[in-house]
């Protein structure tokens, strides 16, 4: 798409897109190009030089079993984080669609959490679950359940699992409850009217509907989960225990700034480039099907 | 209408209900800590009603904290979201005004260019950037907070799409009539952007004041900690018992304004929303 009326003159736009460029290429592709660099080399102890070794950082990393263990990490943590975030958003929402009064101040309600910064989230999360004043773990005490996401990796998991998706089910909801909003409405009472009852009317009308947008939330949570949990991850669990919460951003952190290991969180950084690479080409070309659509 | 009556309206209700009750919880509860006292906390059941300590505890935080008082930190945090939103709207706007309405040399790579770092979030490459930061001596400046966040692909397509749908006709009218192109740009395209220029400072507002890595990574001063990554600060390391009530309200004083700019913007903001992530 190109617009037919253009202004004349080439200095102008070049100005214009100067600052743009400009804090692209040092805070963009500079440091890119400085992570892909890095990666192949390891300094010495001292720090003092760098030895090149290759590709060794990578062989390194891909043989490393703590590395290996945090990609199956990150899958599971991706996973889950989607799942609970989406499934109670769309139920969320087919409730709400139901309603022709109140909805809007239900999603008023419901907005909140989406404002409340991951870290923080996991501060709230933490304060229910801490193991010595807890509100729900104390509870759960009572009940016999011995709950310590301290020591216990499944409870860790599934304690940052909750704190990440809490705040993006407001956000699932909103994407849900506006696509469902713009279902033709004629369709269903043409289905009402044919005998199928709510459950067939979802599954063989909204349902498909619903579809492009809830491969697209797909998409977008698991870059989230990905990307953007680090706060969670580093309130609730600092990656522990034994490395059952460090999910790959975590480690670039972890094995940069604290185990200043750079060589190896280089190229940490380049495996992630690659990733969300992938995700990236991937998001767009399902957006440019849907435009046609 | 189809089957809105009756008994299955007001499951709805109830169900709706029980889910904002059961999405709310962690805020309520974290609201009730920030009103009572610590021996209230740590002996626990802790109780679910708010207490009478509001004014003290939030004094204590606001004035006091436990490294630096949170009024320090959330002035950081004020303006390291105002200056990314209103950063990032100003480039954006510019480059995507060059990319519509004009031809010239090496356009389309400075559009990949621009398009790449659709794919390259902080989170991948902080290691170099700090060290380009520390280099500039940026590190504890809003400068190094707000620069390396500021450049972003996204508010520049977001214009780019709007300017597509500006009618050609105006452009047109604009260049007969003799206007230079800044006129244009200042004068029609600028006033008829505003609901997209609004959205976009909601969700960038929200997107700067709720950063946590990299003011973790160059603010070493805890006066320019920003609060959303300065409560972590607050935990004391080893043994020691957290001071919870300080906490909480510290919690409560750093999600209000991003509350307050989504609830009160929320037609903008889930336009905004809508437009920019699709």
């Amino acid at each position: 798409m190109e617009k037919r009326v253009f202004f004349k003159g080439w200095l102008l736009p070049l100005l214009l897109i100067a600052p743009q460029i400009l804090v692209s290429a040092v805070f963009f592709f500079y440091p890119a190009g400085q992570a892909v660099w890095q990666s192949l080399f390891i300094p010495d102890p001292f720090g003092l030089s760098m030895q090149y070794v290759g590709l060794g950082n990578f062989k390194y990393l891909l043989s490393d079993p703590y590395y290996r263990a945090s990609f199956f990490t990150t899958g599971l943590f991706s996973i889950l984080v989607t799942l609970v975030s989406m499934i109670p958003a769309l139920f969320l929402a087919i409730v709400a669609d139901r309603l022709i009064k109140g909805a809007g101040t239900y999603r008023t309600m419901l907005i909140w959490p989406y404002a409340v910064a991951p870290a923080i989230a996991g501060v709230l999360w933490l304060f229910m679950f801490n193991t010595r004043v807890g509100v729900v773990s104390w509870y759960l005490g009572n009940l016999g359940y011995d709950w310590n996401h301290v020591l216990n990796g499944s409870e860790a998991m599934g304690l940052v699992v909750v704190s990440s998706a809490w705040g993006r089910i407001s956000y699932n909801f909103l994407f849900f409850f506006a696509a469902l909003q713009s279902v033709p409405k004629s369709i269903i009472e043409a289905a009402a009217i044919d005998g199928a009852r709510f459950w067939r009317r979802f599954w063989t009308i909204v349902l498909p509907l619903l579809s492009p947008t809830t491969f697209f939330l797909l998409v977008v949570n698991v870059v989230y989960a990905f990307f953007e949990t680090f706060g969670v991850i580093h309130t609730i669990t600092s990656g522990g225990p034994q490395q059952s919460t460090t999910i790959l951003v975590y480690k670039v952190f972890a094995d940069g700034f604290v185990g200043q290991d750079l060589g190896s969180s280089a190229a940490q950084s380049v495996i992630l480039l690659v990733v969300v690479g992938a995700l990236t080409v991937f998001q767009f070309k399902y957006i440019e099907r849907r435009v046609h659509y | 209408m189809v089957e809105k009556r009756g008994l299955g309206i007001w499951l709805s209700h109830a169900i709706m209900i029980l889910g904002v009750l059961i999405v709310f919880f962690p805020i309520w509860l974290a609201f009730v800590a920030s009103t009572v006292t610590q021996p209230e906390i740590v002996s626990p059941p802790m109780p679910l009603l708010p207490g009478d300590q509001f004014f003290i505890n939030y004094k204590k935080a606001l004035l006091a904290g436990v490294n630096v008082p949170v009024g320090t930190m959330l002035t950081n945090s004020l303006v390291m979201a105002i200056g990314i939103a209103v950063g990032k709207i100003i480039i954006s706007l510019l480059s995507a005004f060059a990319i519509v309405y004009f031809r010239f040399p090496g356009k389309k790579i400075f559009f990949w260019l621009i398009f790449i770092t659709l794919m390259l979030p902080v989170e991948v490459r902080i290691v170099p950037t700090y060290e380009i930061i520390a280099g500039f001596g940026m590190l504890n400046s809003y400068g190094g907070l707000i620069f390396p966040l500021i450049a972003s692909a996204t508010a520049t397509f977001l214009f780019r799409q709007f300017f597509m749908t500006v009618p050609d006709e105006l452009a047109e009218a604009a260049r007969v009539d003799g206007a230079k192109p800044l006129r244009f740009f200042w004068d029609i395209l600028i006033p008829m952007s505003r609901t997209n220029i609004a959205a976009l400072f909601v969700i960038l507002f929200i997107y700067g004041w709720n950063q946590y890595l990299w003011p973790l990574l160059i603010t070493t001063d805890p006066e320019m900690n920003t609060i959303v990554m300065g409560i972590k600060q607050m935990f004391p390391s080893g043994d020691d018992v957290a001071d919870w009530p300080v906490i909480m309200a510290t919690s409560i004083l750093a999600m209000i304004p991003p509350v307050i700019v989504v609830i009160s913007m929320q037609k903008l903001f889930i336009r905004g929303l809508v437009d920019s992530e699709k």
